[in-house]
């Protein structure tokens, strides 16, 4: 494998992110990062704390703009595109976050939090109670859990219910930062399975962000290990 | 086994914790000796962190201890810490118990110098002047690995990187040699090569001081790599203790089968990722139950593969299950080697 872990398949990948450059201030906190990512498949991002791995995750999102570097989804290049242009794009990347509790609005209901992205988008109609609960019973929560406030839940059935919240945009990408890492082992080891049933059904492709080598170890298809905002080795 | 054993330093008999009359925790017994790593594992909820609290005499104010926290004077005797006034808990703290907290930051104080806080500490326990209390303090940093002490002494805790600050933290519990340090969860807020520094720089301390550990973790790589005997507790009560390598080597409570199961397998696999089932790992089906929401019989039986009708009816009592280890299960002799498999889950 090259240092700069590409991959080519087909035509293009689904996601080609090239010397990727993210500043805060004076600051570089992502220096030149390159990577490749299929659908259907696994890269995790790992290193120490402020290694520069979620920064990476937020460049490729769009969510921080990057100071240079293309990052190039489903063909077409991001960075270039205002932010009523990233629009459309965004349902088909998604986050998933670290804290579950931090990532639902402690007031909205499950049922609501997951119909929220199908109402900002339009897609809201007479079906959407019925794909809630599909989305729902896709990552295992009991229908009779719809009601509860996310104050109610387990961490990891808050970290369930932020997997169908994301799903809901049916997208082709999901941005996991730090899943699991809140998660005590067993309740753990069930999100790593959800995640992979879900990528074999969807051909989800993920960019799994995780400081625990073991489960980047049995989870990931490839990783990128990352140092001081650069690539320091790849497996 | 009620009395402490003699050579114990801190023995704990049939410790219980509640709040408005529910037992949070119910029921732990178990002996530290010197120099000993006890690694106290378990889920969130299953009592660890309130185990150790009650030890250091840090419960809050609505919680109430009962039973047996016996501490080993000098002279062989033993004083008893549960019930003890909070004055003579205080004079302990610090002198011979000290707690490694999870939250560094919280730990120490923004507007104070990490040396005078260490200096603080020294004189809060030992009659010795400014200047003796001042070089103990720069001798603790320098002794946890904090380069140019001297100097670092005199910095705001916001001037020191997170890894700076639990070593910070460390010194400051070691730093009157107590013989007991209990950490709770002192890693998990760490990245993994923090983690390892920080466990590294607790293990020293332990030599350097003479002091038992008592690790609070529910990180079963780190209690492999750094526990001599392992306490595995189960909605408030222990399921399993005995030396660390039986305990990880061949479980012999269900629960603890499952919890060493549900790890990502530790040697490499081979690059490519697994894909399908391969990928899969064992789970334990359901979710803990609460305090006030037991089932009847085993707490872990609605959950246990191994669980059987005395399992619903009849809550197991400790046994010896090999040397020095204990088990809390019916079924102890029917856990297989291959325990893992009992907790292999289908494909949604």
């Amino acid at each position: 494998m090259s240092p700069s872990a590409h991959r080519s398949t087909g035509d293009h990948p689904l996601l080609d992110v090239r010397d990727l450059v993210v500043r805060y201030g004076a600051v570089t906190a992502v220096d030149h990062v390159s990577f490749t990512l299929d659908a259907g498949e696994t890269l995790a991002l790992n290193g120490p704390s402020g290694c520069g791995k979620s920064s990476t995750a937020m460049a490729v999102l769009q969510l921080r703009r990057p100071a240079s570097g293309e990052v190039r989804f489903e063909g077409t290049e991001l960075t270039a595109l205002t932010d009523r242009e990233l629009r459309p794009l965004r349902p088909r990347m998604q986050p998933v976050l670290q804290d579950p509790y931090g990532s639902l609005s402690p007031r909205h209901r499950v049922r609501d939090a997951v119909a929220e992205p199908l109402r900002v988008q339009g897609r809201w109609d007479a079906t959407g109670p019925a794909r809630v609960a599909e989305l729902l019973d896709r990552v295992g929560i009991a229908p009779a859990c719809g009601d509860r406030l996310p104050h109610e839940l387990s961490g990891g059935q808050c970290q369930r219910v932020g997997i169908a919240r994301a799903l809901a945009s049916e997208p082709r990408l999901l941005v996991l930062d730090e899943p699991v890492s809140s998660l005590d082992p067993s309740v753990r080891a069930g999100i790593l399975n959800l995640l992979a049933d879900l990528q074999d059904q969807l051909g989800l492709a993920y960019l799994f962000i995780c400081h625990d080598r073991a489960v980047v170890r049995h989870f990931a298809d490839r990783s990128i290990e990352m140092r001081e905002g650069r690539i320091t080795g790849t497996a | 086994m009620s009395t402490p054993h003699p050579d114990a330093l801190l023995s704990v008999r049939d410790l219980r914790v509640s709040f408005d009359g529910t037992d949070v925790v119910r029921g732990v017994s178990f002996d530290v000796h010197a120099r000993q790593v006890l690694a106290v594992v378990g889920e969130s909820g299953a009592g660890k962190s309130l185990t150790a609290r009650a030890l250091l005499g840090m419960l809050p104010g609505n919680a109430t201890a009962t039973g047996s926290v016996r501490l080993r004077e000098d002279s062989g005797a033993f004083a008893e810490l549960v019930g003890a006034a909070p004055k003579d808990l205080a004079a302990l703290r610090g002198r011979r118990l000290a707690l490694v907290p999870q939250d560094a930051l919280s730990a120490l104080s923004p507007v104070h110098p990490v040396g005078d806080q260490l200096a603080a500490a020294v004189r809060s326990v030992t009659r010795v002047s400014r200047k003796e209390a001042r070089a103990r303090a720069v001798a603790a940093l320098d002794r946890v690995g904090i380069a140019d002490a001297a100097r670092k002494a005199r910095a705001y805790p916001h001037e020191y990187s997170g890894g700076m600050r639990q070593r910070a933290v460390i010194a400051m519990a070691t730093v009157n040699e107590p013989d007991v340090v209990v950490a709770d969860e002192p890693t998990t807020a760490l990245d993994a090569e923090l983690q390892e520094q920080v466990l590294r720089v607790l293990a020293e301390q332990r030599e350097a001081v003479g002091a038992a550990l008592l690790l609070v973790t529910h990180d079963m790589a780190v209690v492999r790599e750094h526990a001599d005997r392992v306490l595995v507790m189960y909605a408030g009560r222990p399921v399993e203790q005995g030396p660390a390598r039986d305990v990880l080597g061949r479980p012999r409570a269900p629960y603890t089968a499952g919890l060493l199961a549900s790890l990502p397998p530790d040697e490499p696999d081979e690059p490519g990722g697994r894909r399908g089932n391969g990928r899969r790992l064992p789970v334990i089906p359901g979710t803990p139950p609460t305090p006030d929401g037991l089932p009847p019989g085993c707490a872990f039986a609605p959950r246990c593969p191994l669980a059987e009708d005395r399992c619903h009816r009849e809550e197991p009592r400790p046994r010896p299950a090999g040397d020095g280890h204990d088990v809390t299960c019916h079924r102890w002799d029917d856990v297989p080697y291959a325990a893992s498999d009992l907790f292999l889950e289908q494909p949604a």
